[in-house]
């Protein structure tokens, strides 16, 4: 049952968001759903790069998007500012390799909210995901 | 001539990756120099470097280290295509700690992957690589630099 049935049929009004990660890693994606811990953060799809999450965004409409920079045919910095072009109230947490200050900076000028690095901890990536649905 | 600086970033991109994400530190072997292609495991990242430098880093790991490591991530899928994905974070990683360490100096490709029985590396003659093991738990993987 997910979360906004259960919550539904419990009468809670908590409020359930909805996450979408994109990262070209399989492996990566998976570490992150399986990582993240929030009973109010309902997956609603993953997608391999920019394209494939401009589509899955529209569809599904997310809250919350985990992001990679480093993606083929549209990369991450590319693909938030058209994501926050379209709903400017979307979170992106930016996770990625790149350790360097001119990406991170990049990525929270096209309308990032949160800058992730690349190997992380499971209690790195959910204080993250915690500042980023505050 | 290859700096110690410019070494230890790649080694410490590698490291860093097991000490987070498998929680259980790399040791470093002692590094050598050869000419010639090197031998590789299975699976291998590559990074292409140009700019201010000219050259190759690759990341070389045996499959029997891979799955042991996809265990401690809690990973269930242990398939070719996993075990490509890992050994190409690994290279991300050590991609991405060399451009915030070398700048913009450095231009370096987004990493790729090689696999198979006795994958040959692409070699300039004369060329002489710094092989670093990599040992975790049992297993040793490599870390070769090839810049001029």
């Amino acid at each position: 049952m997910s979360n906004s049935n259960a919550n539904a049929m419990n009468g809670s009004t908590k409020r359930c968001f909805k996450l979408m990660i994109v990262d070209d890693s399989n492996l990566m994606r998976r570490r992150i759903e399986r990582s993240q811990q929030f009973e109010d953060l309902q997956l609603v799809g993953t997608a391999g790069n920019g394209v494939e999450a401009l589509e899955l965004f529209k569809k599904t409409d997310p809250d919350v998007v985990t992001m990679d920079i480093t993606m083929p045919r549209m990369d991450g910095i590319e693909c938030i500012g058209q994501l926050v072009a379209l709903k400017p109230a979307v979170r992106i947490l930016v996770i990625s390799a790149l350790a360097d200050k001119a990406t991170a900076v990049e990525a929270m000028e096209r309308g990032a909210n949160g800058f992730l690095n690349k190997p992380f901890t499971d209690r790195q990536l959910n204080e993250a995901i915690a500042e980023l649905m505050r | 001539m290859l700096h110690e600086q410019e070494l230890k970033t790649f080694v410490e991109g590698t490291t860093n990756f097991f000490e987070v994400t498998a929680q259980q530190p790399a040791s470093i072997g002692s590094p050598y120099l050869m000419e010639g292609s090197p031998a590789v495991h299975e699976y291998t990242g590559v990074i292409n470097i140009s700019g201010k430098r000219q050259g190759v880093v690759y990341f070389t790991a045996p499959k029997a280290m891979l799955t042991v490591l996809l265990m401690k991530m809690q990973e269930n899928d242990f398939s070719h295509e996993t075990m490509r994905d890992l050994v190409g974070e690994v290279a991300n990683m050590i991609s991405g700690n060399a451009r915030r360490d070398f700048g913009r100096d450095f231009v370096i490709s987004v990493p790729s992957v090689l696999s198979g029985e006795k994958p040959q590396l692409p070699q300039k003659p004369g060329m002489r690589s710094f092989i670093i093991p990599i040992n975790w738990r049992s297993h040793s993987a490599k870390l070769i630099v090839s810049l001029t």
